[in-house]
């Protein structure tokens, strides 16, 4: 399973890549969102991955039976998708004004600050 | 329990809360924003004396034992920094009140304020790395949002460039805690550190460093990742922009440090050359961009960029003396950036521009305004007996014990060129005679006003400018007992058996017991005796 996260993961990190670097704005806020799913997937393999068993303690018991998954990153990962979706609402809302008062999705309209 | 930890946290967030409460009433907000942060200060300032007389003070959320739970801790560093959070607050609360237009206090001005305050203290204070992607979370949204009101052209075009870049340094640093994680197994730093002797040497503990060196180095400001901040920090309303310059950065600034000496101590290497290398171009850059602005905050803005090279300099050289001497750049960087911002706020205010072409003639008519501005401006180029000079004084004496000659020079040099930015700035709004095609404004309005005329009411914007200098003065005339602090501090960075001891229970870090951490988490997770 690992191997197959990893390279989804990779691509995923790629693409993010690619789209944070056209001009649109539009598509850098896309490549934005991807990169910030692409973390959290990374986070999920990283610390291991457990199939099937989750890290339940059956009633009546004091400890989990065998082997189960570490709960930690699941509870990292939750918080994060939580971060990343209310910046990422602020993202799509700061383009939104952003065309409106440059009237262009270009990035390379977006330089009178730079000088 | 300790209140005073976690107070500096949840303070702010509180104020913050209440002035949510009275989002239509504009003079109670006024007055939480001033009440508030007076608390804020007072508990920051018991922090401080608490840390001071007993070297760490720590606090376990919830009752959890470390490494289990969020630890908040407060080491000497962390102390410091929240101290200077509070006073920044407070200036920012009064000024404010002065320069803030009202269609920016209807849209939560104060609120997002605090919250900001609040996320600052947090990244201060937290003991775990995840809560510090939290933290850090916390204060960009709300600076993010501080950046936009208003809504004008310039600010979107610079809010996108903030945005994209600090949005990508924390899915950068949210990667390397991830990477971490699955390295190591847990998210406390002192757990982090302590583990980390354990763990093999191979490539991915190099990678990891880099990681965390390239997003706090795109948070910090540093070369060559300092872009965003001379596009963005010239555009919102000046209050704002005092309150960036002085503290965002610093947070960064802040994670480097505690990150490269808790966590990353042994495997500086060939890493402690890039650092070294990038503060020097840091300090170089920002100081030659700088050179050739000629818009007050922009100028101001390259300069950040310049001393931010100062403080990871500091980092780099890796004694107890420089690391002294860099968190002295921080503390008096923060005090004098931040009153450089409000003191173009007023000139703005009196003058109608920040462009220096179109300014001149501010020391006849407001003396004490060219006095505090001389203060800040050549404390800030290292002047003695101002505060930079024993910053700079420090930082340069150990980049000589070193023997880092090269970088040491190019340090002297830099200050020079940040002097011929000051002279500049004071030659052309003070000196000079005022250009006749500017018509300066007869009465004026804030920035991002509804065209509405009011009395300027100067003093609020005075009283801030005259502490900070005032301040500026102070710790330039106490640099003995302040540098006596800054000692503690590079000792205390630099064994870093103290913070884990604190954080962990003093038997945790003892030599023989490396591996009790790993067993005692097994019985614990395993046995349900868990809380």
């Amino acid at each position: 399973m690992e191997p197959v996260m990893a390279l989804a993961i990779g691509i995923m990190y790629a693409t993010a890549i690619f789209m944070m670097l056209r001009r649109s704005i539009v598509k850098l806020v896309i490549g934005l969102l991807l990169l910030s799913n692409a973390a959290n997937l990374l986070i999920f393999t990283t610390a291991g991955m457990t199939r099937g068993a989750p890290p339940l303690i059956p009633e009546g018991m004091v400890q989990p039976m065998g082997d189960v998954a570490d709960p930690l990153p699941q509870a990292v990962v939750l918080t994060a998708i939580v971060i990343a979706f209310g910046v990422l609402a602020f993202a799509v809302v700061l383009i939104r004004r952003a065309y409106e008062v440059v009237k262009a999705d270009d990035m390379d309209k977006m330089k009178d600050t730079d000088t | 329990m300790r209140p005073e930890v976690a107070l500096p946290v949840l303070l702010p967030l509180l104020s913050g809360a209440i002035s949510l409460l009275f989002w239509r009433s504009r003079p109670m907000q006024r007055f939480i924003a001033v009440a508030g942060n007076i608390a804020f200060l007072i508990v920051s300032l018991w922090l401080f004396t608490t840390t001071l007389s007993e070297g760490y003070v720590t606090m376990q959320m919830g009752s959890w034992p470390a490494p289990f739970g969020i630890t908040l801790i407060a080491d000497m560093l962390s102390a410091v920094m929240v101290l200077m959070t509070g006073i920044i607050g407070l200036a920012m609360g009064i000024y404010s009140l002065a320069t803030t237009g009202r269609g920016h206090e209807k849209f939560g001005y104060y609120p997002l304020m605090h919250l900001l305050l609040a996320g600052v203290a947090g990244a201060f204070l937290t003991g775990d790395i995840f809560n510090l992607y939290v933290w850090f979370e916390v204060m960009l949204v709300a600076s993010f949002a501080l950046l936009i009101l208003g809504g004008e052209r310039a600010q979107m075009e610079g809010a996108i460039k903030y945005v994209t870049l600090n949005l990508l340094a924390s899915v950068i640093f949210l990667t390397a805690v991830g990477l971490l994680y699955g390295t190591v197994g847990t998210l406390n730093m002192a757990d982090i550190a302590l583990r980390m002797n354990a763990v093999e040497h191979n490539g991915m503990v190099e990678v990891l460093a880099v990681m965390f060196m390239v997003a706090f180095g795109i948070k910090a400001a540093a070369f060559p990742l300092f872009f965003w901040l001379p596009a963005s920090y010239h555009t919102p309303p000046v209050a704002v922009s005092a309150l960036f310059a002085g503290l965002l950065t610093k947070v960064g600034v802040y994670s480097l440090f505690r990150v490269f000496t808790l966590i990353f101590d042994q495997s500086m290497g060939y890493l402690q050359e890039i650092m070294l290398w990038g503060a020097v171009l840091t300090m170089v850059t920002g100081v030659l961009g700088a050179a050739a602005q000629y818009e007050f905050r922009r100028i101001l803005s390259f300069h950040i960029v310049s001393q931010i090279g100062y403080m990871i300099l500091g980092l780099a050289l890796y004694t107890p003396l420089a690391i002294a001497g860099g968190v002295f750049a921080i503390m008096h960087n923060i005090i004098v950036k931040t009153n450089l911002f409000l003191i173009s706020g007023i000139t703005h205010r009196l003058q109608g521009t920040y462009q220096l072409k179109k300014m001149g003639g501010l020391y006849k008519e407001r003396p004490w305004l060219a006095v505090a501005f001389f203060i800040s401006a050549f404390s800030l180029a290292g002047v003695p007996p101002l505060s930079g000079f024993f910053a700079k004084f420090v930082i340069v004496r150990a980049g000589i014990e070193a023997e880092a000659y090269v970088v040491t020079a190019i340090a002297l040099g830099v200050g020079l060129l940040t002097l011929y930015s000051m002279v500049k700035i004071w030659n052309e709004v003070f000196w000079k005679s005022l250009p006749e095609d500017n018509q300066v404004p007869e009465s004026n309005t804030p920035s991002g006003d509804d065209g509405r005329l009011i009395k300027p009411s100067l003093w609020m914007m005075y009283l801030p400018v005259v502490v900070l200098a005032l301040f500026s003065v102070l710790i330039g005339i106490l640099a003995e007992p302040i540098m006596h602090v800054m000692t503690t501090i590079g000792d205390q960075l630099l064994a870093p058996r103290g913070y884990i001891d604190a954080v962990l229970g003093v038997s945790a870090s003892a030599e023989d017991a490396l591996l009790i951490p790993s067993e005692l988490q097994v019985e614990i997770i395993s046995g349900g005796d868990a809380p």
